[in-house]
């Protein structure tokens, strides 16, 4: 059996809101994913799904459980051990994180500028060629307040991608598109998937559309994470929360699908 | 009993935050030194940084020394004519402007200008998860970010210092001497006799000082928002600046004091 590359043992996460309520976020999440896995992650807003982003990256640390990376734990990891973890990662946050201060060739160009000793033209060369693989030609001197929704992703794949992660985490990657932007960002992060091979774990909470490249799909609800190896056998489960969910994420149709059977 | 206790409590909680508080801008301080030996150094960013807060800062500088030292002159004149010692106008002017005004009132130009600025840009930074995306790409942001505005407001302040020094002596100079008729010789003899070298110095340490608390104060409170208890979004970037161009201003004129106190 291969190794996880990623694995939650029993975590635990909850947070202390202004007012002194305690809200369990996580309750006991077990989650495997293996290495060239596309996994998705999904669950009704608030259901803790970018809280487990933020642990897996070592953004925040759990109340007890352990998160493991090639087998390491995160959770209790100097910040020099953490920096060596991370830059097995590309991340693409929600909102992108684009260093708006600078230009798109820049925000492409910075983790080469700072991970790597290449030279001036060998990163213009790179970038310029990511930027041309990105359909982000022409837009390199602009700053990312002046892009649309759609190409504000694309350079942050572009940026995550530069050096090439062996880990892709993608937090919500459609919010906000329209859906034939939406589908686009998609095939293209798929086929980049089948030319650099990395893991990909996706956050969202539009289930449906990316069904078709998720090897594995969690749903997250209630602090606890139900793990389904494929769009039909979620499709099917009799679990009355994971029913709910299905019709709420894809309408009727699936259900009229069910019921002629 | 009960309200007893809850007040105790709430003060309890309040000191608890304060000294957590403390704490963290005391690890950020050190983060931030750390940076400074980190490679590699972004000289660019550290150029603009010095472009922002020092060169783009001259024309409030100027403005604001050169009607320090006029009303320098005036109000000194009216003193000093009192006990018949126009004469000193000069050393007057100068001593007050070399050990006091020049770096109190360019460290408060500062912070307002700048300091105002470098806290709610790391804000916005903080709250749009760029802060995140630099950790995630293991960079330091302490470095990518605070490090060139560290060195750049030391380097800045003192000299801005004394361009403010020099523009207000002539202030001084425009009205006491121009405008109320002070003896030109007079008004600079009496400043070569009585500015003595450790008033210099003691001008020179204080801005330094200054620098580093506005610099401290604002890039901290800024970076480390989410300690802050100002709630979030927008609102949160402009409470947390208003903190600390509030508390940055307080803080540079109690070490004023201080430092005055100590090293009379």
């Amino acid at each position: 059996m291969i190794e996880p590359i990623i694995q939650f043992v029993d975590v635990h996460k909850s947070f202390e809101s202004a007012n002194g309520v305690v809200q369990k976020v996580l309750r006991g999440v077990n989650l495997s994913i293996r290495p060239g896995m596309t996994t998705v992650i999904g669950g009704a807003s608030g259901q803790g799904k970018s809280v487990t982003v933020k642990l897996i990256l070592g953004l925040m640390k759990p109340d007890s459980g352990q998160i493991l990376v090639e087998g390491k734990d995160v959770s209790v990891m100097g910040s020099k051990e953490l920096n060596e973890i991370r830059s097995n990662f590309g991340v693409v946050f929600q909102g992108v994180a684009p260093f708006d201060s600078m230009t798109v060739f820049e925000n492409v160009a910075l983790p080469l500028r700072e991970k790597t000793r290449l030279s001036k033209q060998e990163i213009r060369k790179r970038v310029m060629a990511s930027l041309e693989q990105f359909g982000l030609m022409g837009h390199e001197e602009k700053f990312p307040a002046q892009l649309s929704g759609g190409m504000l992703k694309r350079v942050g794949l572009a940026r995550a991608l530069q050096l090439q992660p062996k880990i892709m985490l993608f937090d919500e990657p459609t919010t906000g598109l329209d859906p034939a932007r939406s589908l686009e960002i998609y095939r293209l992060f798929y086929k980049i998937q089948k030319e650099m091979g990395y893991t990909a774990v996706i956050v969202s909470h539009d289930i449906p559309k990316i069904f078709n490249l998720a090897d594995q799909v969690v749903v997250m609800h209630e602090g606890m994470a139900k793990v389904f190896s494929s769009s039909e056998e979620i499709q099917w489960s009799q679990d009355p929360i994971i029913q709910d969910f299905v019709q709420m994420t894809m309408g009727h149709i699936y259900q009229s699908t069910a019921e002629n059977e | 009993m009960q309200v007893v206790l809850k007040q105790i409590e709430i003060l309890g909680e309040y000191v608890l935050w304060h000294i957590n508080e403390l704490g963290g801008m005391g690890l950020f301080l050190f983060y931030s030194i750390r940076g400074f030996f980190r490679r590699p150094f972004r000289f660019a960013a550290f150029l603009n940084e010095i472009q922002f807060i020092g060169a783009n800062s001259f024309v409030v500088i100027f403005f604001t020394a050169i009607f320090t030292g006029m009303v320098l002159g005036v109000q000194g004149y009216y003193t000093l004519s009192k006990f018949g010692s126009e004469g000193l106008l000069g050393s007057a002017v100068a001593l007050t402007l070399i050990r006091e005004l020049g770096p109190v009132l360019t460290a408060l130009m500062v912070t307002g200008r700048a300091g105002s600025a470098m806290c709610a840009e790391l804000g916005i930074m903080r709250i749009t998860q760029q802060v995140d995306a630099l950790e995630c790409m293991a960079i330091d942001p302490y470095r990518f970010l605070i490090t060139p505005k560290f060195l750049a407001t030391i380097v800045a302040v003192p000299l801005l210092t004394l361009i403010f020094v020099v523009v207000g002596i002539f202030g001084g100079y425009l009205t006491g001497v121009k405008l109320l008729g002070v003896n030109p010789g007079a008004f600079f003899s009496g400043m070569e006799q009585s500015v003595l070298n450790k008033d210099i110095n003691l001008g020179i340490i204080k801005s330094f000082v200054f620098a580093v608390i506005i610099v401290w104060i604002c890039t901290g409170k800024g970076y480390l928002l989410y300690r802050a208890r100002v709630g979030f979004g927008s609102g949160s970037v402009s409470r947390v600046t208003t903190r600390a161009v509030v508390l940055s201003s307080i803080t540079v004129l109690i070490w004023d004091y201080l430092i005055t106190a100590l090293l009379l």
